[in-house]
């Protein structure tokens, strides 16, 4: 984990077993985690970035990181905040108290998702059994964050390392999309 | 058994590795590298299945994917899969194959008597045949058809197999490995661009894999190739797919192929797919499909033992085999010779090359001469001899006449045909491409490209070695260019010999024979003639496309890549219509069959669709609870106690409700958090209610409709702050409420600063409901004063519940005083167990779904979706109190207006009562005002909904029912098979009309 | 599977992330009481549909979520333009003319 990106913020959850332990590729879940969506315009983003300790990213899809921060593009006029899941309180309140003058919609949205890290070698090979998008580092470089479709779920896919990507879905999905990837890992282990 | 038309040596077979098979039963042998039909034909196999209509016998025609005959069924695990081309499957040790379409057995099939009635099966035959009585047809006529119809056994278990999905994406996708797509792979690839190159067959290759007399490099063709591949492999920027198919062409270079995995592995690891779609988005299509011979269309063409020249040489050079001892050639092209040539040269007898064309080149006369094969030029076969087995050749001398003079017969066991080459156009038509007609080839090719893609070597009528491969270079150069831009020196492979040959023959040919008695095969798979086709002219077909129909000609598993170039000849002589006039049938996806299992994917069983499970769950199954399915979601239906039914739980579950209290997951309820200054206006403008002077703390049931003014669904709204709701929606309906109001937000009123997030995952929700609720649930509460005066019904707070924090409202879909606490989904376990434990020293009960709809429908509240079908209002429903009479508009609101939503007539929501208690009504049954209407009479309305009400000890219905609310006390009837049932028309609400214990 | 292009995320997707919604431009009437039933009706119920090229919105619903116009060739299913909801209608007629329809 050492090389990813946010690797104070996105780590394992140490209680949990990996979801998938191959040589190839793994899946741990993510431990808890603070996310705020953010919904503002353009004027707001100073100020929003200030309070939140991070700035916010407006190239779309990337993303924008600081000490056990990080802001995620999810739209033009949108973002998810990460935070460690201790800060909730203290994140939203003080966005909320920053921001009282501007026009803005803070939602706790922290366990709306789940996450779960998929890393290794094969970690594209196995996405790409589920979702259509081109992970090749020209066209989807480390940073990179999006909303997209795996099979019939959707889910967030971010590139936080050459070979790791944090995947995640709204909770009552995650089981269908951490098993499907389980499911189709399983041909790598085919002599 | 030995393999008596096994050559010396030669082939790409692995000699020393022999594999035991067996087709019907019967033990055979064969090696490594074999197709199932290479080795039948090593072991002297040619009958290998029957035809689709006339049950004659057949052979194997081709040695590709293309094969109209050789279908099999192949056994694996127990079960079998039908209609494998037998040219396409690959031996393994122990593969078990069987025959189709005979009974009782191969050699003597009971169906065959159809080829003697066959006069009485003509073209349209089922059209002209099975049209009266009206009465025979299901009776007599369709189970007849069905269980003749059909070609092979569908397998009787469920698919043992799973399949694999990969999304790709190349800057190159090359169709096809023959010289042209391999030579169009070497060049892509070496400027860079990523290359995916996949072939149908096992080994890459295509055509160089069965040339043997030619040279690439100073090496053998397959040498050649070999080096090729290993080059192409050792790049990172390029994949190779063998067993591939590129089986759809779809809009936007969106390729889809199908590996086959496991298929041709004798025991494959069961951790591997079976096979694995492959979705490729392609920025540039390079079709090497190659071209395939065409049939002759002769009489009796079609007995096995007949085949196409060049599989005849494939067999030989690639696989090892001979197709017989003594062998005819028939052609018109210059092409077939070789085959002849090469048998020759492997001790085969050639007993003639019969060459429709007077003067054949001669070069190819002194070469057949040498090897004193005598040749009959100006010639053409006008018959065959033999069952099931050719056994010799009619022969015919072509006059200037026009007419055909007998010339004897020769005899032979195999006939090798060509009537020249027939360009492979299959994916470029898929691309929507339209082809177009080539006079001097006789061939229709590809014409303009629509979308980014090339045609290369015979895929577009280019013919010969050299030329094959310089097409492809210069396709793969020009699309990787254009895919990336950047282009790469690379050096063209010298070929020698492979030249492309002159020549060849379309639709039926001539012949002394009587024209009423003979059939001459355009389409083999479904046993099209060419008189079929001519009589589908005389019947009055014009368009090719009617003729397709009417005769089935080209609707078999190849598409008519085999048959549409005859077809189209014949019908154009009797149409009097040049070819080009014609037209062709386009070429649709899949290439060639597609199993259903690719389709399906990962789509099945537990992943059919995600199951989206509360976090009450495991909490439910662990107490015996039923689950129903709500969209993708579980939701408990209700929870049996000691062996109860069904009735007998509900009816308990709802007792104790209104006794005591009950415990009910809500937590699939659509929540979205409507923030931002403007957050009243919104929703002021969404629904049909009035917000703004909602107080905050407060809720109210909100109605949205759609601009047409019909209900789209409902929920209760909190205002947890000036700028922040919290509005529930229905379960089925949080995606499409959701999507509804960013459209509104996004592109009707920009303007407004308010925003909506989804929070339905981010709470679970518990409805705790009864006149205890509120004991129940006063323990864990901390920070609201939960008195009635405090917190009346329809409040809203934030407090805590057992520590964490929580949004209480109090609200009630039960009639009775009623919570529901929402807490943070992590808590949301806790929360449940921690209530369910609770309840009980109350003498409470966990309820589900189905008791939530007795309890709602005893106090009239709707469901929408079940009691509301899209075409009722607010006032067709009883519900004009949720309109703001005051509000200049709102989504709807302008709909509401229109003639016909005000109208006389409308159906209207009412509650029905049988007149029997007893009788409990079918949901969605008709409402009419005649006992026993007359067919035809339009119904007043249907029921909705119908319950047991153990409050009231009897039934209870809802209804749509026309005018309904001014026939209170009237008598209506819902007709059933068992006889019609009188009904009572009432007010929705049962129990509790003045809504007292609410508010308590 | 069409490839469509989302000019708020700056990318092209596969059509699954995305949904149509029909006709662009078709505005709510600012003063629905104003407005004519038949003028209503329209609103509601009436589009072009056309053969040819046409003016669609679409949401990239699993992506930004936003919504934007489309310019398609319902016959041959190209693209000729993406923009955002608000920006004004292209002139269908040269981009059908420039596409070579």
């Amino acid at each position: 984990m050492s090389e990813t990106l946010a690797n104070d913020l996105i780590t394992p959850d140490a209680d949990a077993a990996p979801l998938l332990s191959q040589p190839d590729v793994s899946m741990l879940k993510a431990a808890p985690i603070t996310r705020l969506s953010l919904r503002a315009r353009e004027t707001t983003l100073k100020d929003a970035g200030s309070a939140f300790g991070v700035e916010l990213p407006v190239q779309p899809m990337t993303c924008e990181i600081g000490e056990k921060r990080a802001a995620l593009w999810m739209g033009p006029d949108e973002w998810t905040l990460l935070a460690p899941a201790d800060d909730l309180k203290s994140t939203f309140d003080s966005i909320e108290g920053k921001l009282e003058a501007h026009p803005h919609a803070l939602v706790d949205i922290s366990e709306r998702s789940e996450a779960i890290i998929v890393s290794g070698e094969k970690a594209v090979w196995l996405l790409n059994t589920g979702i259509f998008i081109d992970f090749s580092l020209e066209a989807f470089p480390v940073g990179t964050i999006t909303r997209t479709i795996f099979h019939k779920s959707p889910v967030m896919v971010w590139r936080t390392g050459t070979d790791t990507f944090v995947v995640e879905a709204w909770v009552s999905f995650m089981d269908y999309v951490s098993g499907l990837l389980v499911q189709s890992a399983r041909e790598l282990e085919a002599a | 058994m030995s393999q008596p038309f096994r050559t010396e040596k030669g082939g790409r077979i692995e000699r020393a590795e022999q594999l035991t098979f067996t087709f019907d039963g019967e033990e055979m042998h064969g090696h490594k590298g074999d197709t199932l039909a290479s080795a039948l034909l090593a072991n002297g196999v040619h009958l290998v299945g029957r035809s689709f209509k006339y049950h004659r016998p057949r052979g194997i025609l081709t040695a590709g994917s293309e094969e109209p005959n050789a279908l099999v069924g192949i056994y694996r695990n127990g079960d079998q899969t039908p209609n494998m081309r037998a040219t396409q499957v690959e031996l393994y040790q122990g593969l078990e194959a069987t025959s189709q379409n005979r009974f009782p057995s191969l050699g003597f099939d009971i169906g065959a008597v159809n080829d003697r009635l066959s006069m009485f099966f003509p073209a349209g035959f089922y059209y002209k045949t099975f049209m009266w009585p009206k009465s025979f047809w299901d009776k007599v006529y369709e189970p007849v058809i069905r269980s003749a119809a059909g070609l092979g056994k569908p397998p009787k278990n469920p698919d043992h197999d799973f399949y694999g999905n990969m999304y790709a994406h190349c800057d190159v996708l090359v169709a096809g490995s023959g010289p042209a797509g391999l030579a169009a792979a070497l060049a892509a690839a070496e400027t860079g661009a990523k290359v995916i190159l996949c072939d149908e067959q096992a080994e890459f290759g295509g055509s160089l894999l069965s040339e043997v007399n030619a040279s690439v490099d100073g090496k053998s063709p397959t040498e050649w190739t070999g080096e090729a591949i290993a080059k192409l492999d050792a790049m990172d920027n390029v994949t190779l797919l063998t067993r591939t198919t590129a089986f759809g062409y779809f809009a936007h270079n969106y390729v889809a192929l199908v590996e086959r995995v496991t298929e041709h592995l004798s025991s494959p690891d069961p951790k591997l797919p079976r096979e694995r779609l492959w979705q490729v988005r392609a920025k540039e299509v390079v079709i090497a499909s190659g071209a395939i011979e065409r049939p002759m269309v002769f009489p009796e063409n079609d007995r096995p033992g007949i085949l196409l020249a060049e599989a005849g040489r494939t067999y030989l050079n690639r696989y090892g085999v001979k197709v017989g001892h003594k062998v005819v050639v028939a052609t018109a092209c210059d092409t077939a010779w070789q085959a002849a040539f090469d048998l020759a040269d492997h001790g085969v007898e050639v007993a003639a090359i019969v060459d429709m064309r007077e003067t054949p080149p001669e070069s190819l006369l002194s070469i057949a001469k040498a090897r004193g094969i005598r040749v009959e030029a100006g010639c053409v076969v006008t018959g065959t001899l033999g069952r099931k087995r050719v056994k010799s050749a009619l022969i015919g001398r072509l006059m200037t006449s026009g007419k055909v003079a007998s010339g004897g017969q020769i005899d032979c066991d195999a006939l090798l045909m060509s009537g020249g080459w027939t360009p492979t156009v299959s994916l470029y038509s898929q691309s929507r491409g339209k082809v177009v007609w080539n006079a001097d080839m006789g061939a229709y090719v590809p014409g303009k490209s629509v979308q980014k893609e090339r045609s290369t070597g015979g895929a577009k009528g280019l013919y010969g070695l050299q030329a094959t491969l310089e097409d492809g270079y210069a396709a793969g150069e020009e699309a990787a260019k254009a895919a990336i831009g950047k282009s790469a020196k690379i050096t063209h492979a010298a070929s020698s010999g492979g030249e492309a040959g002159e020549g060849g023959t379309l639709g039926a040919l001539p012949h002394d024979r009587n024209a009423a008695k003979v059939k001459a095969f355009v389409d083999y798979q479904n046993d099209v003639t060419a008189k079929d086709v001519k009589l589908a002219v005389r019947e009055g077909m014009q368009s090719i496309e009617h003729i397709k129909r009417y005769t089935t000609t080209g609707m078999a598993t190849d598409q008519g890549r085999l048959s549409n170039m005859n077809a189209l000849q014949i019908a154009s002589g009797a149409l009097e219509k040049p070819v080009t006039d014609v037209g062709l049938t386009t070429f649709r996806q899949p290439y060639t069959p597609t199993t259903f299992g690719v389709f399906a994917g990962v789509a099945r069983g537990d992943f059919f669709d995600p199951v989206r499970k509360t976090p009450s769950h495991d909490w439910v199954v662990k107490h015996g609870g039923v689950f129903e399915d709500v969209g993708q979601w579980k939701r408990t239906w209700y929870f049996p106690k000691n062996g109860e039914d069904m009735h007998a739980a509900v009816a308990r579950e709802c007792k104790t409700v209104r006794d005591n209290v009950g415990l009910f997951d809500a937590s699939t309820l659509g929540k979205i958090e409507v923030v931002g200054p403007d957050a009243a206006e919104f929703l002021e403008r969404m629904y049909t209610n009035p917000w703004k002077k909602l107080a905050p703390g407060r809720c109210r049931y909100g109605l949205l409709l759609n601009d047409a003014g019909f209900i789209t669904d409902d929920g209760v709204i909190g205002r947890l702050a000036e700028d922040r709701f919290h509005v529930t929606t229905t379960t089925g309906g949080a995606p499409n409420v959701f999507a509804t109001m960013e459209d509104y937000l996004q592109t009707e009123w920009p303007d407004l600063d308010v925003w909506i997030t989804s929070t339905t995952e981010q709470y679970a929700v518990a409805a705790v409901q009864g006149p205890k609720a509120r004991e129940v649930i006063a323990p864990f509460i901390e920070g609201i004063d939960l008195s009635n005066e405090a917190f009346p019904h329809m409040s809203v707070k934030e407090a805590t519940f057992c520590g964490v924090p929580c949004r209480l409202f109090r609200i009630s879909f039960t009639g009775e005083l009623g919570f529901e606490i929402n807490v943070s989904r992590q808590h949301g376990k806790m929360m449940w167990e921690t209530l369910a434990k609770e309840i009980e020293k109350h003498n409470g009960t966990t309820y589900g779904t189905e008791t939530m709809h007795v309890l709602r429908a005893e106090k009239g509240y709707i469901i929408v979706g079940q009691d509301t079908d899209g075409t009722v209002t607010p006032q067709d429903a009883g519900m004009t109190w949720a309109i703001g009479k005051k509000k200049l508009d709102f989504v709807g609101k302008r709909g509401l207006d229109r003639p016909d939503l005000v109208a006389e007539n409308r159906k209207q929501f009412v509650g029905l009562f049988t007149k029997d208690p007893q009788v409990k009504l079918e949901e969605g049954a008709q409402v009419t005002s005649a006992e026993n209407p007359s067919t035809g009479t339009p119904a007043e309305g249907h029921v909705t909904s119908s319950y047991f009400s153990p409050a009231l000890g009897r039934n209870i219905a809802l209804a749509i029912v026309k005018n309904g609310h001014a026939l209170d006390g009237k008598t209506l009837y819902v007709p059933m098979p068992d006889g019609s049932i009188p009904v009572e028309i009432t007010g929705p609400v049962f129990y509790d009309k003045q809504g007292a214990r609410i508010n308590v | 599977m069409l490839l469509v292009y989302c000019p708020h995320c700056d990318v092209e997707r596969a059509e699954t992330e995305f949904s149509c919604r029909g006709q662009a431009h078709i505005a709510r009437p600012s003063d629905p009481s104003q407005t004519s039933d038949e003028d209503w009706v329209n609103y509601l119920y009436v589009r072009a549909n056309t053969k040819g090229v046409y003016a669609e919105r679409w949401r990239h619903i699993h992506g930004c979520g936003r919504f934007f116009n489309a310019v398609r060739d319902t016959v041959s299913d190209k693209f000729l333009k993406f923009y955002k909801a608000g920006e004004s209608m292209p002139d269908l007629e040269a981009l059908a003319k420039e596409a070579g329809k």
